[in-house]
């Protein structure tokens, strides 16, 4: 397409604005998730938990740990990655982003990078935080971070196409809200499908946040819903969907060029 | 050497159907000042656009020294710096961050010294570590300029740079402008101030319902179609024109009296000493006169109301 090599630089300077943006409002991106996952413990773990025995031979304060994670991170990779693109879209500095000589692949690095780094950085904190409440053991850590990074870069990119999509904030907080919330809830967030009557789990199965939370939980406690290859098979599917939505967004210019 | 920009074939017809560029063709040479003139919503700001990557062209080719903008657009890009029409700035950045940022998007090295030169040409340098939220309207234009200018482009598009600037500073920017002429950049502008197209450009192209309908040199511009006006103050009111007159085309005012010549500046047989001659032989006294050339802006309205009687 072009003689010319990568623009690192250009992408380097997109991923460190994005940071800057998250440094700028650090109480809203890292403390309220912190406060909002230890109320969930206060209320599931404590207050329901202590109730409950055990889940599949884990307690149950530890056996949502996974689960609280990936809500945490699936809703806060979407909103961050979509704020990202929309906002220079709706502020009009979209302008500069298309005029630069980046491609469309450049862009979505830097502001997927971004917002998959700020994920991974809440992730890591609400792991500090459970930590505090209940004992954690991660059985397959190299899984782990597998899991959290392919499904922080996955919905950071779906983010990026929800943002473009989006033409009113209402539209950007509509995916995450409607969507996403709860399919994690219902996604075995904090209970095991196996739990659920037969019809149900049937259900439950084309969920495909089951998929992730399951594979994640496996990672962490080594028991899984479904298996792990189907886990990490759907995870990947749909990072590969992303990406071609993503492709097909800069190819046409979809609500980013009349 | 290859035009800075060449454009030939260019159409631009938006999703509404609406046909905003109906086969643009332009050349512009390297270190000219090129003025776009025309009403609202003629098709400038879509021209600039589509040039800068912003807006994807309907047919045509597009060449930016010798770089196709769509295929090379690397390198076409590289030479290009934009300062768009509608103001649009990161408010919560600061002016100095906002400037660098611009300049390594672009792919260049930090360079701090050409940062701090340019933002002193701008008159920014104080304001350098203030959020862009807390600058007046006419600074964030001048940041949007800086930012422009950030990665040292060959090619400038100013779309409408002095509107809602003040006059100091609308003459501090043509000052700029000339200034990077002379280091050799380009510059292709859109304005509805006809005086600043006058005041600054070589080349003026006038763009009407998407079709350019005149480009010429100023000058040439300016005296093909401007029109002089000479006035006389007669001392005695007239009750008619007397018929020893009938060689000019006068017009006397309705107090009988002013006296009007006009004439076009490109007529060679315009000879007011003749004129003035005739008038003392009968004894007609005027105790002042005044010419003036007619403006661009004049030029310009006549251009447009002709293009409007021109079917489409
Ligand atoms: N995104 C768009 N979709 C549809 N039509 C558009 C779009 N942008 C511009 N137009 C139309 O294209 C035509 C040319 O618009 P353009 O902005 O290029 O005019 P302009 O010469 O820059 O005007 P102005 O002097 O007001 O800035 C107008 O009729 C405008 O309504
Ligand atoms: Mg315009």
């Amino acid at each position: 397409m072009s003689s010319w090599h990568f623009n690192r630089r250009g992408v380097a300077a997109i991923y460190k604005f994005e940071m800057a943006r998250f440094r700028r409002t650090v109480l809203q991106s890292i403390v309220t998730p912190v406060i909002t996952t230890s109320l969930y413990f206060v209320v599931f773990g404590s207050a329901i938990g202590s109730r409950i025995t055990t889940i599949g031979g884990t307690s149950y304060g530890a056996f949502i740990v996974p689960g609280l994670i990936m809500l945490m991170l699936l809703t806060e990779s979407l909103s961050n990655a979509s704020f990202g693109i929309y906002l220079p879209k709706f502020t009009g500095t979209i302008y500069e982003l298309l005029s630069a000589p980046v491609s469309s692949l450049e862009i979505v690095l830097g502001q997927s990078g971004a917002a998959t780094t700020k994920s991974l950085v809440l992730g890591g904190l609400i792991l500090g935080t459970a930590s505090l409440f209940v004992p954690i053991r991660i059985l397959h850590p190299g899984w782990m971070i597998a899991f959290l990074l392919l499904t922080a870069a996955s919905f950071s990119l779906f983010g990026f196409v929800l943002g473009i999509w989006a033409r009113s904030f209402e539209q950007l907080q509509f995916a995450p809200m409607l969507v996403v919330t709860p399919l994690t809830f219902l996604g075995g967030a904090f209970y095991s499908i196996d739990m659920l009557p037969r019809p149900w789990r049937m259900v439950t199965l084309f969920n495909p946040i089951v998929y992730l939370i399951s594979g994640f939980r496996w990672s962490f406690y080594g028991k899984a819903d479904v298996s792990v290859a189907l886990s990490l098979a759907c995870v990947t599917a749909f990072l590969a969907v992303c990406l071609g939505l993503i492709a097909w967004i800069f190819k046409t210019g979809y609500r980013l060029k009349n | 050497m290859p035009a800075a920009l060449s454009i030939s074939g260019l159409t631009k017809t938006y999703a509404s159907g609406l046909q905003a560029l109906k086969g643009i063709d332009l050349q512009i040479q390297q270190g000219e000042i090129f003025a776009l003139l025309g009403p609202n919503g003629a098709g400038k700001t879509t021209l600039i656009n589509i040039v800068c990557g912003l807006v994807t062209p309907s047919s045509g080719l597009i060449l930016a020294a010798d770089h196709d903008i769509l295929r090379d657009y690397r390198a076409a890009r590289t030479l290009i710096g934009l300062v768009p029409q509608e103001l649009a700035t990161d408010m919560f950045e600061t002016v100095g961050a906002t400037v660098n940022y611009s300049r390594q998007l672009f792919g260049c090295e930090r360079n701090p010294a050409l940062i701090e030169k340019l933002l002193r040409d701008l008159a920014l340098w104080e304001r350098r570590r203030d959020l862009i939220m807390t600058l007046s309207g006419g600074m964030k234009r001048r940041v949007m300029i800086a930012k422009a200018l950030s990665h040292e482009p060959q090619i400038l598009f100013l779309d409408e740079p002095t509107a809602g600037v003040d006059v100091e500073l609308r003459r501090e920017m043509w000052s700029l402008v000339r200034s990077l002429r002379e280091r050799g950049v380009t510059i292709i502008l859109t304005t509805h101030y006809i005086e600043e197209a006058e005041e600054m450009a070589d080349r003026i192209g006038v763009i009407h319902k998407g079709a350019l309908i005149v480009v010429e040199q100023k000058s040439t511009l300016m005296r093909k179609l401007g029109r002089k006006e000479l006035t006389l103050q007669l001392l005695e009111p007239l009750g008619a024109i007397p018929d020893g007159l009938r060689d000019w085309p006068l017009a006397l005012s309705p107090s009988g009296l002013e006296l009007q010549y006009s004439f076009t500046t490109a007529d060679q047989h315009t000879d007011i000493a003749a004129l003035l001659k005739r008038l003392d032989a009968l004894g007609i006294a005027f105790k002042d006169l005044n010419t003036r050339q007619s403006t661009l802006e004049e030029i310009f309205v006549g251009l447009v109301r002709e293009g409007d009687r021109r079917p489409a």
